[in-house]
């Protein structure tokens, strides 16, 4: 029922899409749009989850077809979309060629916007004739792109429900948030790779839900860092003494809690180790897309438990049929949470 | 003469072997008590001698200083020291074996082999003892596919079909790790395996060691007791087998020797390079190119530079530095002052 509702309000944020021509995206780049835009190639994964929520009725494929497992958790029939590659990120494995025969009215691209992906904008969307769209990505900014998006593909409707939906959810974190002493904000390590030494400092954006959530993260980064990933020594995260370790890897996760390299470290010997579910789209960070809003509600309450009462899962609930268009069962929820280490 | 005795300056008097081993093994010595002493980690000289005393008296305690000195910095300088002197070892081999400076470990494929092993087990998300596993037999089969092709093509130059066959399996298997990178989700496992083909110690434990220990002497053991006869291959092959030497059994023991020390060298620590190629060389510069004096000072000086070059990575800035990166940045400028000084002295 909720699901039959979300596209139809989705569907009704199309219909209103005729009137405007030209959009400026964060390339500033003034970009003529087709009257119509019914077909959407989304150049990355986190430009694909966007898609998904604002109008999934638009996404023409995705970069990489969703495994059983993710595919459980989306709109059969968007799961159902073909594979075209993607034309950013790291690498390239879309064929142009393949992207044109898919017929698409617009390219939407969410990511760095430096000059290397702009030149690859401008050189598809020269190439193809087909307008290309090039969107900042950072959290906090999520209602704003949102609605850009929405405006872009014409759903502006359904994208408006879901910015103010975003920035709801943003605002009360950040004003509980702020109320949290700096001595209590618990002191977090990412743990990325299958030896966990792979982590992403402070400011990186890989990390940005974690200031938010009211964590520290205790890796610096170094002097006149611009990337995303460095990596430290076991020394370094005995010294930054991190209360809680969030792993990406499973495997590595397992392996810490018995290592006697690892043993002194706070989070280890207090068994503060989570490792976020990755289905449909990662609690982590990958993609780095909306289902960083969600990470965000998962941090707070597996950092400030006492500040987030309110249970996890009907959290979960509600954005799964918000913004991925399908209400997942108990059992899903529950395996989620399960996952997450949050207990209800 | 063979184009290594051409790398030796001729007329130059070689030091006693025993002279330059004993220097060698002071200097690692005292490596060793620095490397111990260094790290990220604040920790004085006397709380690191606490902590090994303790450890020698038998009264090992729980305490964080003893989890650092003993579970993270022991394990790491005893790989670095390992790898360095396996990869060292089986450089000096194979460039004697092939007669050919230009030879490396891994130019039978072995590095190749075990970063596809490793590479795949990263892809399909497998825990680090799996990865290392499946990276050591991937080396070990790459160089076996090698030895089975050039055997089954019968070439009348056995030592130049061989490098090329490696040569070949190694761009093939190169291609085929490319696949899996290209492949790869960018975001966890992309990076995953970017920073695995550079090479790292930062995962030393002491199970690493253990289990890298039992290979890497065995190899070095075989070498260096076959030293003698290893001499004559460098001999044209006819004067060699006249000598009484069954060159190609010989041959087929050095490989494999050599194989299994990089192999196993590879899988725990990732690809390193330049230290197998250049270390035998500084070597050679150092005691002339005789194998069986070549092989114990060469095997120290890869040690040293290993332990040296780790020590540094670690220790250089808030982050950990790629080992691969430094052996180069530091390694070249050293070859080439070495190579200065020898051609003066000529």
């Amino acid at each position: 029922m909720i699901r039959a509702l979300t596209v139809a309000v989705a569907l009704c944020g199309s219909a209103v899409a005729i009137a405007q021509t030209s959009i400026t995206d964060a390339t500033g780049r003034a970009i003529t749009l087709p009257q119509r835009v019914e077909r959407v190639y989304v150049a990355g994964p986190p430009a694909a989850v966007l898609l998904l929520a604002v109008a999934p009725q638009k996404l023409i494929g995705w970069t990489r077809a969703p495994r059983p497992d993710e595919a459980a958790y989306l709109p059969d029939a968007v799961a159902l979309l073909p594979a075209l590659g993607r034309l950013t990120g790291r690498g390239n494995t879309a064929n142009v060629e393949v992207v044109m025969s898919a017929k698409p009215d617009l390219i939407v691209d969410v990511g760095s916007t430096s000059a290397t992906f702009v030149s690859l904008a401008q050189r598809v969307e020269q190439q193809t004739g087909i307008p290309y769209l090039l969107f900042d990505g950072s959290l906090r900014d999520t209602p704003r792109l949102l609605r850009e998006i929405g405006k872009a593909v014409g759903a502006t409707e359904a994208a408006e429900s879901l910015a103010r939906d975003a920035e709801s959810q943003l605002h009360d974190v950040e004003v509980r948030v702020a109320r949290i002493d700096i001595r209590d904000r618990p002191r977090v390590y990412f743990a990325r790779g299958p030896n966990g030494l792979t982590t992403a400092p402070r400011g990186s954006m890989q990390a940005e839900a974690l200031g938010l959530a009211g964590g520290i993260n205790v890796i610096a980064p170094p002097p006149a860092f611009t990337g995303n990933l460095v990596n430290v020594s076991i020394e370094d995260v005995l010294l930054a003494a991190p209360d809680v370790i969030i792993a990406s890897d499973p495997a590595f996760a397992a392996a810490v809690r018995t290592s006697p390299a690892w043993r002194d470290v706070p989070a280890v010997r207090a068994g503060r180790i989570y490792v976020p579910p990755d289905v449909p789209f990662g609690w982590f960070d990958s993609p780095p897309s909306l289902n960083r809003l969600l990470r965000v509600q998962w941090l707070v309450r597996i950092l400030h438990p006492r500040l987030f009462p309110e249970p996890l899962g009907p959290r979960v609930t509600d954005f799964h049929t918000r913004y991925y268009h399908r209400a997942p069962t108990d059992a899903q929820v529950r395996t989620l949470l399960e996952q997450a280490g949050v207990a209800q | 003469m063979n184009a290594i005795d051409a790398l030796r300056a001729p007329g130059e008097a070689a030091p006693k072997t025993w002279a330059v081993v004993s220097i060698a093994v002071v200097v690692l010595g005292v490596l060793i008590v620095v490397a111990l002493g260094s790290g990220r980690y604040p920790l004085s000289a006397a709380d690191v001698a606490a902590v090994v005393w303790k450890r020698l008296t038998g009264a090992g305690d729980a305490g964080t200083s003893d989890a650092i000195v003993w579970q993270i910095r022991m394990p790491r300088v005893g790989m670095a020291m390992l790898v360095g002197a396996a990869l060292a070892a089986a450089g000096t081999a194979y460039q004697h074996l092939f007669r050919n400076p230009l030879v490396a470990p891994d130019t039978l494929g072995v590095s190749s082999g075990a970063a596809l092993g490793a590479v795949l087990g990263i892809f399909l998300g497998a825990g680090l003892v799996a990865i290392e596993t499946a990276a050591f037999i991937g080396g070990l089969a790459a160089v076996g596919a090698v030895m089975l092709i050039a055997s089954r093509l019968r070439a009348h130059e056995a030592l130049v079909t061989l490098i090329l066959t490696g040569v070949v399996v190694a761009s093939l298997l190169g291609a085929a790790i490319s696949l899996l990178k290209y492949l790869a989700d960018p975001y966890n496992e992309l990076p995953a395996i970017t920073f695995w083909l550079m090479g790292s110690f930062a995962s030393a434990s002491r199970q690493e060691l253990a289990s890298l220990v039992p290979a890497i002497a065995l190899a070095l053991a075989v070498l260096l007791a076959l030293a003698w006869r290893i001499n004559l291959l460098a001999l044209p092959e006819d004067e060699a087998r006249a000598l009484g030497v069954n060159t190609r059994r010989l041959r087929a023991v050095v490989i494999a020797a050599a194989t299994l020390a990089t192999s196993a060298s590879v899988a725990v620590s990732g690809i390193i390079g330049w230290v197998g190629l250049v270390v035998p060389h500084m070597a050679r510069l150092v005691v002339g190119p005789e194998f069986s004096r070549l092989l114990p000072v060469a095997t120290l000086f890869g040690a040293m530079f290993m332990l040296l070059i780790d020590t540094v990575a670690r220790t250089l800035a808030t982050i950990e530095v790629p080992p691969g990166i430094l052996t180069a940045v530091i390694g070249t400028p050293v070859f080439i002052a070495l190579l200065a000084r020898s051609r003066r002295m000529a």
